[in-house]
């Protein structure tokens, strides 16, 4: 609670005991015995509960004053104004019950709502704000051999910083010096350490667990990556959800409506019909209670404030209320498949010795990375990474290139000969093909046929888990597109229990089959589109929703994508999805909860049945509920 | 040119709605928006006329909420 809210709050609390102590006495105290008189005791009991109404309201009094110099007529504070002196000058009508005690509650109530819904709202507000508290304050730098502590912003590009252990890394940069251990949960959600060395990349907003390391910088802070997720997460209700501004538009109608409505109700009957002007007038004010759409007008954008907050935990930014809104009418997602679905590195993911040559795998695998040693194909590094040995360069002799079929060297040797099946085929080697999908390497020794290594793109672990919790989710189509082979995109597809694949796509193919996707998803239905970030910009702006993964330092990325996820797991989209779907959940509970109950207190009001009292609670409560279920939308599973 | 402005005691999320809207109808102005949650005004506008539109924006946020305050 800040200063203003504790003012405000000492003076409900002593306005509600002198409430309390009056609202006694005029019910427990014969007071016309006292003063002589029935009359007398009702303008006592007048100026006894006008005390706790000025304590309380006296700045809504003010304020109602000050907006209608302004001309403000639907403004709030009048509103409350014209229904709390309504209900005290009713006291005027000689027919009518006094409604003193119901004038000042009603101020009262109101006053502790404002005061509530102030304190919730500034409290959730603070917590999305804490929990995106990933800003470092300041970076270490060595002065004059001292070490010193400087705002960020003044460091520039090539200067070294120091981060200790427990501290926040503050710029981007390149290790130069130590390692340790990095916790990088605030930026990805990841609650696995990461293990960083000299030379390795670090991001700021990591936090250092263990070992002291310098880093040479290699952005100025403004462009690091915890300043453009910072900024990323703050503008995002820039961009509003159409629930959230079909609210805004429903609370223009509403509060002119409804004060008409209390207008003609406290007129025109007793006008037309004869009816009892007290009656009439109380109704009118009662409607005046509920003028006030407040309870929706905070809660909507909360919900979406603290969904966008709670995805943002989990390393998914979304960059707006609206794009959350989407997501939550998924129909289809449609998958790049390299380095979406896949790692987008080649790797060995099996060697098969011929069954007559009888020989061991670890034999094929170190012949055929000795024959590579030197090349620096994409392929020939797999097999190198995959071969746990060191490479002895003496074993190695006569390396040719096969005219990009493959090489021919010698090793240990013996005449070896390491490609695909055209070398195999020229050389007369009796070869054959393998079951599995991928890249087949064929290996040879003194012209006979040793077996062969397939190297393939690695499907993500969590891959298929994604698809099936989308589908479980209830998302109708997964598609997969990929410029890689047909055979390669079905092998990939069936595995993973994708509903659609395509292959040997051209990046304008991509475009074409998105287009054809979105005609094909229902109206309402929405198309996400999930790419690495890198040559997808086209189709992620294409998409309705354009989300870009593995996203920590690509620019381009971060730019051309709606949502950002910032690591590379796809079952993060899956996660976005359920965050997505409750938060709208949550923003429909509440319009439908809140209007239900304006609604019903306005019909019971008309036809003479709402007190004032009801109203009151009706009006305060149900915002204080609101706010309540919208502050869930914070709290997400990891 | 967008520029974002700091707002303190921005009490009424309706109140926020109805200044955005009156904000982004001053001349020179290409779009605005005000966050109650974030207590932001984020002004799109002519970098020459913005100081101009910064005191239209200060009169009108002073007549639908008097104490707020927009941090220059």
């Amino acid at each position: 609670m800040n200063k203003k809210q504790k003012k405000t709050r000492n003076r409900i609390v002593s306005a509600l005991a002198i409430f309390a102590a009056v609202f006694a006495v005029t019910e427990f105290v014969p007071l016309a015995q006292y003063v002589g008189g029935e009359t007398n005791a009702l303008y006592l009991e007048f100026v006894l509960f006008l005390i706790p109404y000025l304590i309380a309201g006296y700045d809504v009094l003010l304020k109602a004053a000050r907006n209608i110099g302004n001309g403000q007529v639907f403004d709030e504070n009048f509103l409350m104004t014209i229904a709390t002196v309504g209900a005290f000058a009713l006291v005027l009508f000689p027919d009518s019950q006094p409604h003193m005690a119901e004038g000042a509650a009603v101020m009262l109530f109101y006053q502790v709502g404002e005061l509530f819904q102030g304190y919730a709202v500034g409290k959730s507000r603070q917590s999305i704000a804490d929990m995106m508290d990933i800003a470092p304050d300041f970076a270490n730098v060595m002065r004059d051999g001292k070490l010193v502590q400087v705002d960020p912003y003044e460091i520039g590009v090539g200067d070294e910083i120091v981060v200790k252990p427990g501290e926040r890394v503050p710029l981007d940069g390149t290790i130069v010096e130590g390692s340790t251990q990095l916790d990088t949960a605030a930026l990805t959600g990841e609650s696995v350490p990461r293990h960083v060395e000299e030379g390795a990349e670090v991001i700021s907003g990591c936090v250092n667990m263990t070992g002291k390391i310098t880093v040479k910088v290699s952005k100025p802070f403004e462009q690091s990556t915890v300043s453009r997720i910072l900024e990323l997460v703050e503008s995002a209700s820039e961009k509003k959800a159409q629930t959230e501004n079909f609210i805004t538009r429903f609370a223009r109608y509403y509060t002119p409506i409804v004060t008409i409505g209390a207008l003609v109700l406290a007129v025109l009957p007793p006008l037309l019909f004869g009816q009892s002007w007290s009656d009439w007038i109380e109704r009118g004010l009662t409607f005046l209670v509920v003028s006030c759409p407040c309870a929706l007008v905070i809660s909507v954008p909360l919900s979406f404030f603290g969904g966008i907050g709670g995805a943002s935990r989990l390393g998914i930014l979304v960059k707006g209320g609206n794009y959350l809104e989407a997501l939550a009418h998924t129909e289809t997602v449609v998958f790049d498949k390299t380095g979406t679905l896949t790692n987008g590195s080649f790797n060995v993911v099996a060697v098969h010795p011929d069954a007559a040559a009888e020989v061991d795998p670890d034999l094929i695998l170190s012949i055929a990375a000795h024959a590579e040693a030197y090349s620096d194909h994409p392929i020939a590094v797999s097999v190198k990474e995959a071969f746990t040995g060191e490479i002895d360069q003496s074993r190695i002799a006569d390396v040719r290139e096969e005219g990009g079929h493959g090489v021919r060297a010698v090793v240990d040797e013996r005449v070896v000969l390491v490609g695909n099946d055209k070398l195999m085929r020229e050389e007369g080697i009796a070869y054959h093909d393998c079951e599995l999908t991928g890249t087949i390497l064929h290996v040879s020794i003194d012209g006979k046929y040793a077996g062969h290594i397939i190297i393939a793109d690695v499907v993500k672990e969590d891959a298929a888990e994604c698809i099936k919790r989308l589908h479980a989710a209830g998302v109708g189509k997964t598609v997969m597109l990929t410029g890689d082979r047909a055979e390669v995109a079905k092998a990939v597809a069936e595995k993973l229990g994708l509903d659609e694949y395509h292959g040997q796509l051209l990046p304008e193919d991509k475009v074409n089959q998105v287009e054809r996707l979105l005609v094909e998803t229902s109206e309402k239905g929405k198309l996400a589109f999930v790419g690495d970030g890198i040559n997808d910009a086209p189709v992620l702006t294409r998409a309705d929703i354009g989300i870009a993964m593995g996203a920590m330092g690509s620019d381009a990325a971060i730019e051309a994508a709606d949502i950002v996820l910032m690591d590379d797991k796809p079952s993060k989209i899956a996660s976005a999805i359920r965050i997505a779907r409750k938060t709208m959940r949550i923003v429909w509970q509440n319009i439908v909860f809140a209007l239900g109950v304006k609604f019903a207190v306005l019909v019971l009001a008309a036809v003479g049945l709402a007190t004032m009292w009801l109203a009151v609670f009706a009006d305060v409560g149900v915002a204080i509920l609101a706010i309540l279920n919208a502050m869930r939308c914070m709290r997400v599973k990891r | 040119m967008r520029k974002v402005f700091k707002l303190q005691d921005l009490d009424c999320a309706n109140c926020a709605a109805k200044m955005e809207d009156a904000i982004k109808k001053i001349d020179g102005v290409n779009t605005a928006s005000m966050s109650f949650m974030t207590q932001k005004l984020v002004i799109d506008a002519d970098p020459e006329k913005l100081d101009g539109i910064l005191d239209e924006a200060e009169k009108i946020c002073h007549k639908i909420e008097p104490d707020m305050v927009i941090v220059r």
